[in-house]
C-alpha cells in the first residue's frame, strides 16, 4: 500500500465505474488534504486584500502571502525574498521574462538558443521576441536517447547567444538536461539562462543558487498546489534592470497624470490583487513535499518507472520514445505509441478502464516534427501511484489494438 | 460510455480501410481541415460537375473516429448534389450534438448513425465532425490559407 495515496481524496473516485488510475501527472497533479485544508482555512478565516488594508484581517492575509514567498525562497535556494515573484503559472513566468527582459535587451542578430524539445510556453514567447527584435532562434537537438551532447551544447551556444531557454526536464521525453553544464557555457559567452522547472521541481530538488540560472519558472499545480499560482525566480540585479510586465494597482510608487514610478521588487512585478489562496496552497504543498522527501519521491518513482518500462517492453506494437537505456537520467514521463492506433483512441480505450493518460502533441509540436511522429500517448507518474496502477494501465493497453479491429 | 458503442465494426472497418483515403482525379475543390487542439488534419478533395459530387477522397492523419467519420461521409455524399450534402452535414451535426434524436430523421445518415453515441463523449465530438466541417467549408468555396 502506498503510504501517501490516502492523503489524496480524488484517488478514491471512480471513473466509468472503475477506480481512477491517474497517470497524467505531468499535466497536473492531484491535491492532498493538507493543501485543500490550507486553502479552505484561508478563505474561511483570513481572506482579505493583502498589502492594502489597514485592518487586522488584511495584515494577516499579507503576512500569509509573504510567508509563502519565504517558503518558496528557501525551497528553491534563492538568496532574497525579492527574487521570488508570484505569477499564475510557468507560462506567465516565462512570458514575463520574454516581454520584460527579451524585448528590452535583445538586438538584431542576437541569438536565442533552446532545445527543440521545449514546451510551447518556453518557445513561442521567444519566437515573439525574435520576430520583434530581428533575433534568431537556434535549436539544440537531443540524440536518440534524448540527451543533449557536449558537442551540441558547444556548437549552438556561441558568442552571439544572448538567451538560453530550456526545461530542466522534457515534458515529452522525460530527459533530464545537464543544466549546470549549460549554465556554465551560457555564462562563459555572456548569455542569461531561463530555466523551466515545471516538470522537474515536483520530482527533484532545484537550487537556483547552485545551478546558477538567471531565471527559473515553475507552476504550483504540477506539484500538489492549486491551479493559478506559479513562480518566477530572477536574479535581483536583472529584475531591477527590467521594466514592469503588467502595470496597475500595487506595483507603483507614485502616479502622475502623464507618468509613474514603480514599486521596488517584488511588487514591481505583481500588479493587481494577487492569488493569496493559491500562494498559501503552494506553501502547504511545499511543506507536504518536504515531509514526503525528495529521496523517497525519487525512490518510489524510479521503481515505478522501471516497472512501467519493463512492462511496456513486453507489449507487442508499443514504441517508447526517449531514453530507455539510461533510466537514471530520465524521470517518470513516458511517451509511447501503439502501432496502427492514433493516441486519442488509445486514451479513449484506457479511459474506459479508468486510466487517465495524455494524448496529443503535448504542446511540443517542434519536437513531434523532429521525432517524425504526429502525436504520442504519455503516461506520467507521481509518488502516489502504485504498481497496481501500472498493472491496470498495462492490461488496458494490451487490449487497445483489439478494440480497433487490429491483431494483438 | 461503453467502448463497444464507439469502436463498432463499421467504425473500425472504415478506419482500417483505404477505400476512400486517397487522392482523386481532377478535383475541383481541395481543402484542409484541422483540429488545432489535437493537431489532427485531413485534406478533402471533391470533384463537382453540374452541382453534383462525382467523386471525393481524403488524406491526412487522425484518430479512428475522425478517419472513419470522413470515410463514411464520402460514401454518403458521392453522387449527391452539393445542397443534399450540406443538408446531410447539418443532420450529422444535429445527431452528434444530440439535438436530432428522431430515428426517422437520422435514417438518411445510414452508416454514419454508428457515430450517434459520440454525443456522450464531448471530448471526441470534434473528431467526428472534422470531415463534415471540411466538406461544408469546401462546398461554400473556402480556400486553404496561402
Amino acid at each position: 500500500m502506498n503510504p501517501w495515496a490516502e492523503d489524496f481524496p480524488i484517488l478514491k473516485e471512480t471513473i466509468n465505474g472503475k477506480r481512477l488510475v491517474y497517470l497524467d501527472n505531468a499535466a497536473t497533479t492531484q491535491k492532498p488534504v493538507p493543501v485543500l485544508k490550507a486553502v479552505d482555512d484561508y478563505y474561511r478565516k483570513a481572506n482579505a486584500n493583502p498589502h492594502r488594508g489597514l485592518y487586522a484581517l488584511s495584515v494577516e492575509a499579507t503576512q500569509k502571502y509573504e510567508d509563502a514567498r519565504r517558503t518558496v525562497k528557501k525551497f528553491i535556494g534563492a538568496r532574497k525574498d525579492e527574487e521570488v515573484l508570484f505569477t499564475r503559472n510557468a507560462s506567465e513566468s516565462l512570458n514575463l521574462v520574454a516581454y520584460s527582459y527579451g524585448l528590452t535587451f535583445l538586438k538584431e542578430g542576437d541569438e536565442i538558443a533552446l532545445p527543440v524539445s521545449e514546451h510551447h510556453s518556453n518557445l513561442v514567447p521567444w519566437q515573439m521576441v525574435a520576430q520583434a527584435k530581428g533575433a534568431k532562434l537556434v535549436y539544440l537537438y537531443p540524440d536518440a536517447q534524448g540527451r543533449l551532447t557536449d558537442a551540441e551544447i558547444g556548437a549552438k551556444i556561441t558568442a552571439k547567444t544572448k538567451i538560453v531557454a530550456l526545461a530542466h526536464v522534457s515534458n515529452v521525453l522525460g530527459s533530464i538536461y545537464p543544466v549546470k553544464k549549460i549554465v556554465e557555457k551560457a555564462h562563459s559567452v555572456g548569455a542569461v539562462v531561463v530555466l523551466d522547472c515545471a516538470q522537474s521541481i515536483p520530482h527533484y530538488p532545484v537550487n537556483v543558487t547552485e545551478l546558477g540560472c538567471d531565471f527559473m519558472a515553475f507552476s504550483g499545480h504540477k506539484m500538489l498546489a492549486p491551479m493559478g499560482i506559479g513562480v518566477l525566480y530572477g536574479k535581483e540585479e536583472l529584475l531591477n534592470r527590467m521594466p514592469p510586465f503588467l502595470r496597475g494597482g500595487e506595483m507603483i510608487e507614485y502616479v502622475h497624470e502623464q507618468s509613474a514610478t514603480f514599486a521596488p521588487l517584488p511588487q514591481k512585478f505583481e500588479a493587481g490583487t494577487q492569488n493569496v489562496g493559491g500562494a498559501i496552497g503552494l506553501d502547504a504543498a511545499i511543506h507536504y513535499l518536504r515531509n514526503v522527501g525528495y529521496d523517497r519521491i525519487q525512490k518510489t518513482e524510479n521503481e515505478l518507472l522501471n516497472y512501467t518500462l519493463d512492462g511496456l517492453a513486453e507489449i507487442p506494437h508499443v514504441t517508447v520514445y526517449g531514453g530507455t537505456d539510461n533510466r537514471a537520467n530520465r524521470c517518470g514521463v513516458i511517451s509511447f505509441n501503439v502501432e496502427g492506433v492514433h493516441p486519442h483512441d488509445v486514451a479513449t480505450v484506457l479511459d474506459a478502464a479508468g486510466v487517465a493518460i495524455r494524448a496529443g502533441h503535448h504542446c511540443a509540436q517542434p519536437l513531434m516534427e523532429y521525432l517524425c511522429v504526429h502525436s504520442t500517448c504519455r503516461a506520467s507518474l507521481y509518488f502516489y501511484n502504485t504498481k497496481d496502477d501500472i498493472d491496470v494501465f498495462l492490461a488496458a493497453l494490451r487490449k487497445v489494438r483489439g478494440w480497433l479491429g487490429l491483431g494483438a | 460510455m461503453e467502448l463497444n458503442q464507439i469502436y463498432t465494426q463499421i467504425l473500425t472497418e472504415h478506419n482500417n480501410s483505404k477505400r476512400n483515403k486517397h487522392h482523386i482525379e481532377n478535383p475541383t475543390a481541395t481543402l484542409k481541415g484541422v483540429n488545432p487542439s489535437c493537431g489532427d488534419e485531413i485534406e478533402l478533395e471533391l470533384r463537382e460537375k453540374n452541382g453534383v459530387i462525382e467523386d471525393a477522397g481524403f488524406t491526412g492523419v487522425g484518430c479512428a473516429i475522425s478517419q472513419a467519420s470522413a470515410s463514411i461521409m464520402i460514401d454518403l455524399i458521392k453522387g449527391k448534389s452539393t445542397d443534399e450534402a450540406l443538408k446531410l452535414a447539418q443532420t450529422f451535426f444535429g445527431m452528434v450534438k444530440n439535438e436530432i434524436t428522431d430515428e426517422k430523421r437520422l435514417e438518411v445518415l445510414d452508416e454514419a448513425i454508428a457515430l450517434k453515441d459520440i454525443s456522450h463523449m464531448p471530448a471526441r465530438v470534434k473528431c467526428a465532425v472534422l470531415g463534415w466541417h471540411t466538406l461544408e467549408n469546401a462546398i461554400k468555396g473556402e480556400k486553404d490559407p496561402e
